[in-house]
């Protein structure tokens, strides 16, 4: 680990300012995923401005009906929230899906929506990864690759988006607010906040230099039967193979994003259109031109798999 | 003392204090955070400071030269040694490749310079900024490829007995089926880590070692100083499973880096690259055919394995059960061995029969299928009490077949269904069966046992306690030999100055250990009984009190005394075939749609001798059918054959059991003594827990399913094609 | 399944590996900016660590990990793998459990610790500390402190109400059942495999059906 200089900051818009002022500067919350990479060297801030003290700790109404999720909201309080768990239970059962009530507890809204992958050959620094060192060639292409994206890949990185969290938001539609240095906010769609990796899978997310999540949003409520099935190699606290975030309305009607797939939370409307029509149907238009490795072919079955387990629980728990 | 006679009845037959099931003594000092593991003695070495590794980037090949200009001119950093500058090195034959690199790098993330600096993360901030120019060699990284040029090993000869070739083509049913299993890592809890403090050329360790007296000339070998001139201390082993047994880079770098600083260093390897770095076990490719009659008997038996390893290392044994575990009149085991620059393979608990019996007690429940028998009558059918190769050498003890019958009849083995029909909602129920076996070693021993004045007893032995519960038992039969409680007793291990032990491995450590003990208790109840004026021979030692011919006197008017003595093992353990035996039962659920596995019960049925404390026995048993099931199921090193390394290479990415993983597991011990073993009449048992769970694991997923998957682990992307169709 | 573009790159991979090996520690992604002379930062920082103000001088890098054992000699919280992916380090922090080895010191800023040593001594065994002896809840004892501060937590947990992945009912209170605390429990790894005893044990604290736990 490199060093660096540390600041408390004590306002949204002085935590963004601190970050543009500095080079090499790095927002630090939760830092359960920030620390893991520092002490390899994967990230090497020369300054952390510690956004702690922000107070964007409150989950609260949004006037349309629905609720905003402060961005230092910790993972264990966001799944545990009554309204949460009544209105957006998918959101909920995907927190508590992902890596261990120690981590739950440090981690946050933001800090979670910003983890990077998982890939081995980017976690070490002897092997070649665009991601980490943009031009030096991806090992997982080739390599071991079990575990990473079957689709949404490019031929410079198919690493995987690794969360949990977000897959239930990019089903709820969730946008994600933010501030920069200059005071101005804007608001992202959860849609557009992950990037696929192009000829650039260094840059992972819409974010700009210097820009701070301050909250998440959710729209109104929208019923339904809510599942996140997740599906990994041990029973917890391991990163999904796939997992499947659905709603489903008594219809059959409903919405699906798929993880563990592809560089960044898989939702594709056709799929939604197609929910109702079986696990079968909903699976196609989201894998439609996937590309897997020989290793990770097997998520193209799984996928369709865990889909119909997910509608299947959502029956019964209707 | 020399055991070469079946035990009579002796002081630990009253079972006071053996057999009973005990708290373990270190108990209150582990579960409140105050046993000090290696790193973790600032009590001692005045003025330590930090020493971080640096390991190879690259699998095969030569440094061309390493610069270390930025690394030396960074904060705090008081030394940097590596192979140019370390002086000569020697290389112990424990040790197959070099824990010190350079020139020539022979595996992945092999040690080539330790840093040494004021602060841990000035050490490792400084380890970062070495530069290193590496020629890449090309490695051979690929098992499978390399199988054609696998080799005999030496020292491990075909074994043929009859005529296993005409008898299996004669065979009216037959098996020939091939098997997998990967590298695996040890994992231990605790990485490897050393303190280590020069005074003038005397070498002072404190570090993490299950083999106390290995240690001690394994470091004096490649330090090339003196034996006497290196103090090993080892009282506390987060795990070891095996990736302890050696001296390790840990341990030399750290002496190298305190010569270098001219202070104590201390150092642990970092998680990340502790599995490349040290030992693993070693992946296999096993056939295995079996021919029988329409009886069930076996005629013919056959298990061959492959494996590999760096230069001049070692193959993976997985074939030694099968020569003795079942009957038949003709048998081949061989084993051949491949070169491979992957990391070094070597001991991991229970070595051999752990990936033998994942395949051979898979083979037997393929072949009572074939048979259309129980696969626990076709295992009882082919019981053998004689080595079968050598029908005049009996077992000491040999109770497999109440294992399973017992096994069977508790754990409900009658319900089980047929393949694929069983369910609970969305769940595909089954259950599987297998057989425990792991040999008995016995090893030489020795102990110090002292009567202090005021009557507390203190035992001294380089006995290490990786988690098996050393201490306690040790404490038990020296409570029991002297005839006072247990918390009269103060047990000291791991400390090269106290006498050498059979140390931890190979599950002979509990049975040997407390043998050693014994037989120093024996002489110090002899020095006792003499200085009170009692005949030894008769003396009965109780309630703190020795009694001979009416006369009854306390301990304490002994005085002050010592004694020291070795238990040493003669022929009985070659007259007679001693092993340990058991029963596994595992019932998983599969998901019929996801696949994924889940187990719901265990049960292990054990036969192990006399069990000296059947609660830390209990949690040795369970413990190693965790591993096991870890093993069926998760556990695999991935191997990059490009660049020749296992790339998930640390705890998230090598995935061992969690709670959610593992049920309430249950544990049944038979009654058995074993006079032919020790004194103590037990036998080990810190192994029996693994050998075979994995194999009862498959035959349950098979049972629950109707797919048979060879080829560890099996994860659900392997059953996916075959599971039932999606409605 | 991998095709020739595919094989082209790892091709590439392999020669840009060659190449890179000329100077390996490659930069990262975030450090193009020139860096200057790296220089330790210190700064000071107090922590409540069992009741006790502690008021220290810290490298800005130091774990919360490492300031407990290298700093305050307090080692009953342990180092497993530094990476978060065991739970040998975990403490309580403000009243939650977390892996004190993926937090800075310097981000505690007089926060209350409390670690193994806090819970109990062994003249003065916490009853979980206690359990744990009686259910031979541990075997080499490295894993243990993280587990036994995560079982207390974890029963602090579900009283509180938190869901976890396996409650069948998000809008109800959870139980202390076994499937509970296995599932909460695994983020504390333990090689020597006690988990069944573990669970045993935090069964006996909460004064649950241990028949029913062992269901």
């Amino acid at each position: 680990m490199k060093p660096f200089t540390y600041e408390r900051a004590k306002t949204p818009a002085a935590a963004a300012a601190a970050a543009m002022r500095t080079p090499g500067a790095k927002f630090i919350a939760g830092g359960t995923n920030l620390l893991d990479l520092m002490k390899l060297e994967i990230e090497a801030p020369r300054h952390l401005v510690d956004v702690n003290a922000l107070k964007l700790d409150k989950i609260e109404a949004t006037p349309g009906g629905g609720v905003r999720i402060g961005a230092l909201v910790s993972n264990t309080d966001l799944a545990s929230n009554t309204r949460i768990r009544r209105d957006y239970g998918v959101l909920s059962r995907a927190i508590v899906a992902g890596a261990s009530g120690q981590l739950r507890n440090k981690a946050t809204t933001a800090g979670n929506l910003l983890q990077r992958t998982r890939c081995p050959y980017f976690y070490d620094t002897n092997q070649p990864c665009n991601k980490r060192q943009p031009g030096s060639g991806c090992g997982a292409i080739g390599g071991y690759s079990r575990q990473l994206a079957v689709i949404g890949t490019s031929t410079k990185c198919i690493a995987t988006y690794p969360g949990d969290m977000a897959v239930a938001m990019r089903v709820l539609d969730a946008q994600v607010e933010t501030v920069n240095a200059a005071g101005t906010v804007r608001a992202i769609p959860i849609a557009e906040f992950h990037r696929s990796p192009g000829d650039t899978p260094h840059i992972e997310t819409a974010l700009a230099p210097g820009e701070l999540i301050t909250s998440v949003t959710l729209p109104a409520p929208i019923g339904g039967s809510h599942v996140y099935y997740k599906v990994r190699d041990r029973a917890s606290y391991a990163f999904a193979l796939v997992s499947v975030a659905a709603v489903v309305q008594r219809d059959g009607s409903g919405r699906v994003a798929i993880g563990g797939i592809a560089p960044r939370p898989w939702r594709v409307a056709g799929a939604d259109a197609a929910m109702g029509q079986g696990a079968k149907a909903v699976a196609q238009p989201l894998l439609a031109g996937a590309k897997p490795t020989e290793d990770n072919a097997f998520k193209l079955a799984l996928v369709e798999r865990t889909i119909g387990a997910a509608i299947a629980q959502a029956r019964e728990t209707a | 003392m020399k055991f070469d006679t079946r035990a009579g009845t002796n002081p630990i037959d009253q079972l006071k204090v053996i057999g009973r099931a005990t708290d373990r003594i270190d108990g209150p000092l582990k579960t409140s955070g105050t046993a000090p593991y290696a790193y973790e003695r600032s009590d001692v070495a005045p003025g330590q400071v930090y020493g971080y590794v640096v390991g190879s980037a690259i699998a095969k090949g030569r440094i061309r030269s390493i610069d270390l200009t930025e690394a030396k001119a960074a904060p705090g950093v008081l030394a940097i040694v590596t192979a140019a500058d370390a002086g000569p090195l020697g290389k112990s034959k424990r040790n197959t490749a070099k824990l010190l690199a350079g020139p020539d790098i022979e595996h992945y993330h092999q040690a080539l310079a330790v840093v040494v600096a004021e602060t841990f993360e000035q050490a490792r901030a400084a380890a970062n900024l070495v530069r290193v120019d590496y020629a890449r060699g090309k490695g051979r990284f690929d098992l499978d490829a390399s199988k054609p040029a696998a080799k005999m090993p030496e020292d491990e000869p075909d074994k043929r007995f009859g005529d296993f070739e005409g008898a299996f083509a004669a065979a009216v049913v037959k098996l020939d089926a091939r098997y997998t299993t990967p590298d695996q890592a040890h994992a231990m809890m605790e990485p490897h880590a050393t303190i280590a403090a020069w005074e003038g050329d005397r070498l002072t360790l404190w570090t993490s070692n299950q083999m106390i007296d290995w240690a001690v000339g394994d470091t004096a070998t490649t330090l090339g100083i003196p034996k006497e001139n290196v103090h090993i201390i080892s009282p506390y082993i987060g795990g070891g499973f095996g990736g302890k047994l050696f001296t390790r880079a840990d341990a030399v770098l750290a002496a190298l880096g305190a010569r270098a600083a001219g202070r104590p260093v201390k150092l642990t390897l970092t998680r990340p690259m502790i599995f490349n770095n040290t030992t693993h076990r070693p992946a296999t490719r096993q056939r295995i055919r079996i021919g029988c009659g329409r009886d069930g008997k076996i005629t013919a038996i056959g298990h061959e394995s492959w494996s590999g390893d760096l230069p001049g290392g070692q193959p993976e044994t997985a074939v030694k059960q099968t020569e003795l575990l079942y009957a038949g009149a003709n048998r081949l085991t061989a084993m051949r061995l491949s070169v491979l620059d992957l990391p070094e393979g070597n001991a991991m608990r229970a070595p051999g029969e752990a990936s033998g019996l994942m395949a051979l007690e898979f083979a037997m429940d393929e072949m009572a299928e074939k048979l259309g028998m129980d696969p626990v009558e076709f295992r009882v059918v082919n019981d053998t009490q004689v080595d079968p190769m050598d029908p005049k050498r009996p077992f000491s003890q040999r109770q497999l077949v109440k294992c399973l019958r017992d096994g069977a009849a508790h754990f409900g083995w009658a319900r089980r269904g047929l393949p694929g029909r069983v369910r609970d909602g969305r769940w595909l129920v089954g259950m599987g069966v297998a057989a425990a076996f792991r040999n008995n070693m016995v090893q030489t021993s020795a102990a110090r046992v002292r009567l202090e004045q005021d009557g507390t007893i203190v035992v001294e032995t380089d006995m290490t306690d990786i988690g098996t519960g050393s201490y306690t038992i040790i404490g038990q039969t020296a409570a029991e030999m002297m005839g006072v409680p247990l918390d009269r007793v103060v047990v000291r291990l791991g400390d090269s100055r106290f006498p050498v032990s059979a140390g931890s491995g190979g599950q002979w450590g509990g049975n040997s250990s407390t043998a050693g003990v014994y037989a120093a208790c024996v002489k110090l109840r002899e020095a006792i009984a003499r200085q009170l004026g009692l005949d030894p021979a008769t003396a009965v030692f109780a309630g703190g009190k020795v009694q001979d011919g009416g006369r009854s006197m306390p301990l304490t008017r002994a005085g002050a005394l010592v004694a020291e003595d070795t238990i040493e093992f003669d022929k009985l353990s070659k007259e007679y075939q001693q092993s340990t035996f058991g029963g596994h039962f595992v019932e998983v659920g599969v998901h019929a749609m996801t696949g994924e596995i889940r187990v719901r019960r265990m049960l292990a049925v054990c036969a192990a001798g006399r069990i000296l404390n059947p609660k830390s026995a209990r949690s040795q048993v369970i413990g190693a059918m965790t591993m096991g099931a870890g093993a069926a199921l998760m556990e695999e090193l991935a191997v990059d054959k490009r660049f020749g390394f296992f790339v998930n290479h640390d705890l998230a990415g090598y995935e061992v059991p969690v709670h959610a993983d593992i049920p309430h597991q249950e544990v049944i011990f038979l009654d058995e003594v074993d006079p032919i073993s020790s004194p103590m009449k037990a036998k080990g048992v810190g192994e029996l827990g693994i050998c075979g769970v994995g194999a009862a694991v498959a035959n349950a997923i098979y049972n629950a399913t109707g797919i048979r998957v060879r080829d560890y682990p099996i994860t659900l992307d392997k059953l996916l094609d075959r599971l039932p169709q999606m409605t | 399944m991998a095709n020739v573009t595919e094989m082209e790159i790892s091709r590439r991979g392999v020669m840009a590996v060659g190449a890179a090996s000329a100077m390996l520690a490659p930069l990262p992604a975030g450090a193009q900016v020139p860096a200057p002379k790296a220089v330790p930062v210190t700064m000071k920082v107090s922590l409540e660590v069992n009741g006790t103000r502690r008021d220290l001088e810290v490298d800005t890098r130091t774990t919360l990990l490492d300031v407990l054992r290298e700093n305050l000699h307090l080692t009953g919280t342990k180092k497993g793998c530094d990476h978060g992916q065991c739970g040998a380090c975990t403490v309580m922090a403000g009243g939650k459990r977390i892996n004190s080895c993926l937090s800075l010191a310097v981000m505690h800023q007089g926060d209350e610790i409390v670690t193994i040593e806090g819970l109990g001594t062994p003249e003065k065994l916490h009853p979980m500390q206690a359990a744990f002896i009686k259910h031979d809840g541990y075997q080499c004892g490295y894993c243990t402190p993280g587990q036994i501060c995560s079982a207390v937590a974890v029963l602090a947990e579900i009283k509180a109400g938190i869901p976890s992945h396996v409650t069948a009912e998000l809008t109800a209170r959870p139980m202390v059942t076994g499937a509970e605390m296995r599932e909460r429990m695994s983020g504390n790894i333990c090689r020597c495999g006690a988990y069944s005893n573990i669970v045993d044990a935090m069964a006996d604290v909460a004064g649950a059906d241990i028949a029913g736990v062992k269901a």
